[in-house]
C-alpha cells in the first residue's frame, strides 16, 4: 500500500485518547449480551429469573450439568435409597428431587455443529480458491457473466428457497444427514469464497507461476508452491467467514434437520427443563458453542487481521 | 547449452501484432541482446522462447529439438523476470534450490546444497542465504534472480531487463559480472533491454526491434556503423544521431537518391569560422562533467554533438560544420550503402 497517496497526520494524544474511550465504551456495551450469557450460564435456575436480576450471585454449573444430562423426577425416598452422590452434577440433580438418567443430545448436536460446519467451510475454500484461481488466470469465457451468476446465488434470502431445497432433499434422501447440510452451506459459502479469493490471487504477480513453470513444475506444482504460500491469508480470511456463517445459520438447519444431522443452533432453544425454560443451561449450550468460533478466530488472528483489508497483499 | 532458433514466428494479441516474422538463430555460446523500446515486441519474443506464449505461426528450435508445442518446464530454459523475480515467502537459499527441487529433477539434497553455495558464490550473495528475500536490497534481490537461473545449466538463458528496475551505479556493477558470469561459463544468452550501453557492451550480437519486427542483426560494431535503416541509427549512439536533410550542408559525395543524412559526432568536423563565412551557431554547450554535449544551430535545424570537457567553444560562437562520410539514407529511410 502507498501511504504517499495521502498525507498522514499523526493525531494528537487527546484525539487517540478520544478514540480509545469510543472504542472501549463500545466494545463494552457489545460485550454486555455475551457477558449477560456467560454469567447466566453460571447462575442457578432461580437466579437465573430473579428480579431484579442479580449481578453477585453464588456461581453454579447447574447450568452445564443440565446441559449435557437428562434428568427424571423421582421420589425422596427412592433418592435417599441410592448410593451417595458421586459427582457435583449428582448432588444438586439430587437435590431437585431428580436424578440423571442419561447424556443430553447436546454433544451430538454440537459435534454434528463441527463436523458440518468445518465440512463446508473447508469444500467451500477448497473449491473457491480452485474457482478463483481459474477465473483470475485463465481467459475464461464469458467470466464476469459467470462471475456475477456466481454472486447472485446470494442475493435471495435463504428463506426464499428454503421450502424447493427441502422438497429436493425430502426426494434425494439428504434430509437431516450431515451431507446434505455440508453441500448446502457449501454451496452458498463458495460464492462468498470465489470473489474473496479471486482479489486475494489477483494481487499475486502471475510471474512467479511463470517462473516456477519455466523452472520445471507443472501449472498445479507451481500453483501449490508458489500460489498457495502466498495466498494463505486471504484463504484464512475466507475459511473464517464462511466457518461464521456456517457455523452461526439457523433457518435451514432447523427446517432441513430434525434428528441425527441437528446442528447446535437449532438444539439449544429446546433445551427446557422442568416447569419453564431452564435458562442456565440454555446459556451454557450458548457459552460452549461460541468457543469453537472463537479459538478458531484468535487461532487465524494474524492472517485475518492482514486479510481484512481484502486484497492488500504486501508486494 | 545449445543452438537455438526462432523461424517465422508470429504472436498477436487480439489486434496487436506483437511479434511478426521473427527469424533469429542464437549460436551456442553466444550472448545476443535484443534492443529495441517499449511496445516492440522484445518480451513477447522471450516468453515465446520460454513457452509462457505459444506462437500463432512459425516453430522454435532449441537444440535441434522443435519445442514449439512444449511445455515451459520441457523446454529446458532459465529465465529472469525484470520484477518480482524472488519468491516472497521463501529465503535465498530456497529460491535458489527452487528450480533444483523440481519433481522432474531427482537432485539429493547434498548435491542441491552445494550447487546453491557455489552459485550463490558466483553472484556474491552468498553471505545472505539464510535472509528472506523480502529483505534484501534491489541489486541483491536481481543477483539472487540471476543466481536462480544460472543454478541449472539449461539450453538457453532468457533475461528480460534484469537490471532495468536498479539504480545507475548497480546497473553498472551487474552488467559487467553478468558479462563476466556468461563468459566464465560460456553460456547462451538471449537478452532483452532498452538500454544501448547495455547492448552495446555485453551483446556478441545485437538485435535491433522495431515494430514488432527484426529491423536489423549484426554485431555492436555493424550495427552502430553500418545501421540498415533510420530507426537502427537513432537507436544506437550517444547523444542521438543527427538526421538532417540532404542539402543542409554543403556535401558533394552523397550518392544519388539521398534524403537524409545521419551524422553522429565523428561524422562532423566543427570549427571557428574565424571571420569567413559560417554554417551555424553555438546555441548552449551542455556540461555532463565527463564530456560536454554541443548544441548547434544549422539553418533552422538542431544539431548534438560530443565534445572536449575543456572545450573552447562558447555560446553565441560562428561555426563552419563539415561532413566527415557520414551515413546516408533514402527516401524510404534506408541506408544506401556506399
Amino acid at each position: 500500500m502507498s501511504a504517499a497517496a495521502h498525507s498522514v497526520v499523526e493525531p494528537s494524544t487527546t484525539s487517540k485518547r478520544a478514540a480509545a474511550t469510543l472504542v472501549i465504551v463500545y466494545a463494552l456495551i457489545s460485550m454486555i449480551p455475551l457477558f449477560w450469557i456467560f454469567a447466566t450460564s453460571f447462575k442457578t435456575p432461580p437466579d437465573s429469573i430473579a428480579y431484579p436480576p442479580k449481578i453477585v450471585f453464588t456461581p453454579s454449573i447447574e447450568g452445564y450439568c443440565n446441559l449435557f444430562t437428562t434428568r427424571t423426577r423421582q421420589t425422596p425416598e427412592y433418592i435417599n435409597s441410592l448410593p451417595p452422590a458421586t459427582s457435583f452434577c449428582d448432588e444438586t440433580t439430587r437435590k431437585r428431587n431428580m436424578v440423571i438418567a442419561g447424556p443430553s443430545n447436546f454433544l451430538p448436536r454440537f459435534v454434528n455443529s463441527l463436523i458440518i460446519a468445518f465440512g463446508s467451510t473447508f469444500c467451500a475454500v477448497f473449491l473457491g480458491t480452485l474457482a478463483a484461481y481459474g477465473f483470475s488466470r485463465f481467459r475464461v469465457p464469458l467470466a464476469d457473466d459467470l462471475l456475477f451468476f456466481i454472486l447472485s446465488t446470494r442475493f435471495m434470502p435463504p428463506i426464499a428457497v428454503a421450502i424447493p431445497i427441502y422438497l429436493m432433499y425430502r426426494e434425494l434422501g439428504l434430509s437431516d444427514t450431515a451431507l446434505g447440510m455440508i453441500l448446502l452451506y457449501t454451496a452458498v459459502n463458495v460464492s462468498l469464497a470465489v470473489w474473496l479469493l479471486k482479489g486475494f490471487i489477483d494481487e499475486i504477480p502471475r510471474e512467479y507461476e511463470e517462473a516456477a513453470m519455466i523452472d520445471g513444475y507443472t501449472r498445479l506444482q507451481a500453483f501449490r508452491k508458489v500460489v498457495l504460500p502466498q495466498a494463505t491469508t486471504g484463504i484464512a480470511a475466507t475459511a473464517i467467514f464462511c466457518l461464521i456463517f456456517a457455523w452461526n445459520e439457523y433457518a435451514f438447519a432447523s427446517l432441513l434437520t430434525s434428528g441425527t444431522a441437528q446442528t447446535a443452533p437449532p438444539f439449544i432453544p429446546t433445551i427446557i427443563g422442568e416447569g419453564g425454560q431452564d435458562w442456565p443451561a440454555v446459556a451454557a449450550g450458548t457459552t460452549v458453542f461460541l468457543v469453537p468460533i472463537l479459538v478458531f478466530t484468535i487461532l487465524l488472528r494474524k492472517q485475518l487481521l492482514r486479510g481484512i483489508t481484502f486484497g492488500a497483499v504486501r508486494k | 547449452m545449445a543452438d537455438v532458433s526462432l523461424r517465422g514466428v508470429c504472436k498477436a494479441f487480439g489486434d496487436t501484432q506483437a511479434v511478426d516474422g521473427l527469424t533469429l538463430s542464437i549460436k551456442d555460446g553466444e550472448f545476443v541482446v535484443l534492443l529495441g523500446p517499449t511496445g516492440a515486441g522484445k518480451t513477447t519474443t522471450l516468453r515465446l522462447v520460454a513457452g509462457l506464449e505459444r506462437p500463432d505461426s512459425g516453430s522454435i528450435v532449441i537444440g535441434g529439438r522443435d519445442v514449439t508445442k512444449l511445455e515451459p518446464a520441457s523446454r529446458d530454459v532459465a529465465f529472469v523476470f525484470q520484477q518480482y523475480s524472488l519468491y516472497p515467502h521463501l529465503t535465498v537459499a530456497e529460491n535458489l534450490a527452487f528450480p533444483l527441487r523440481s519433481p522432474a529433477r531427482k537432485w539429493s539434497e547434498a548435491e542441491i546444497k552445494s550447487r546453491v553455495l557455489e552459485v550463490a558464490k558466483l553472484v556474491r550473495i552468498d553471505h545472505k542465504l539464510e535472509s528472506r528475500s523480502t529483505r534484501l536490497s534491489g541489486g541483491e534481490m536481481q543477483r539472487v534472480a540471476i543466481g536462480r537461473a544460472l543454478v541449472r545449466k539449461p539450453a538457453i538463458y532468457l533475461m528480460d531487463e534484469p537490471l532495468s528496475s536498479l539504480d545507475a551505479k548497480l546497473r553498472g556493477d551487474l552488467r559487467l559480472e553478468l558479462k563476466r558470469i556468461q563468459a566464465e561459463l560460456g553460456s547462451t544468452m538471449l537478452y532483452v533491454t532498452h538500454d544501448q550501453i547495455e547492448a552495446m557492451t555485453m551483446a556478441d550480437r545485437i538485435g535491433i526491434l522495431a515494430e514488432s519486427r527484426l529491423a536489423q542483426i549484426g554485431t555492436p560494431r555493424e550495427i552502430y556503423t553500418e545501421p540498415a535503416n533510420l530507426h537502427v541509427a537513432a537507436r544506437l549512439g550517444q547523444p542521438a544521431i543527427n538526421l538532417l536533410p540532404a542539402d543542409l550542408l554543403p556535401e558533394g559525395a552523397a550518392p544519388t537518391g539521398t534524403k537524409t543524412i545521419g551524422a553522429r559526432t565523428e561524422h562532423l568536423t566543427i570549427r571557428k569560422a574565424a571571420n569567413g563565412p559560417a554554417d551555424g551557431t553555438v546555441d548552449w554547450v551542455e556540461h555532463l562533467g565527463d564530456q560536454n554535449h554541443l548544441h548547434l544551430k544549422v539553418g533552422n535545424r538542431r544539431l548534438v554533438t560530443l565534445t572536449d570537457p575543456d572545450t573552447l567553444f562558447d555560446k553565441g560562437d560562428r561555426v563552419t560544420v563539415r561532413l566527415k562520410s557520414p551515413l546516408y539514407f533514402d527516401g524510404a529511410g534506408n541506408r544506401i550503402a556506399e
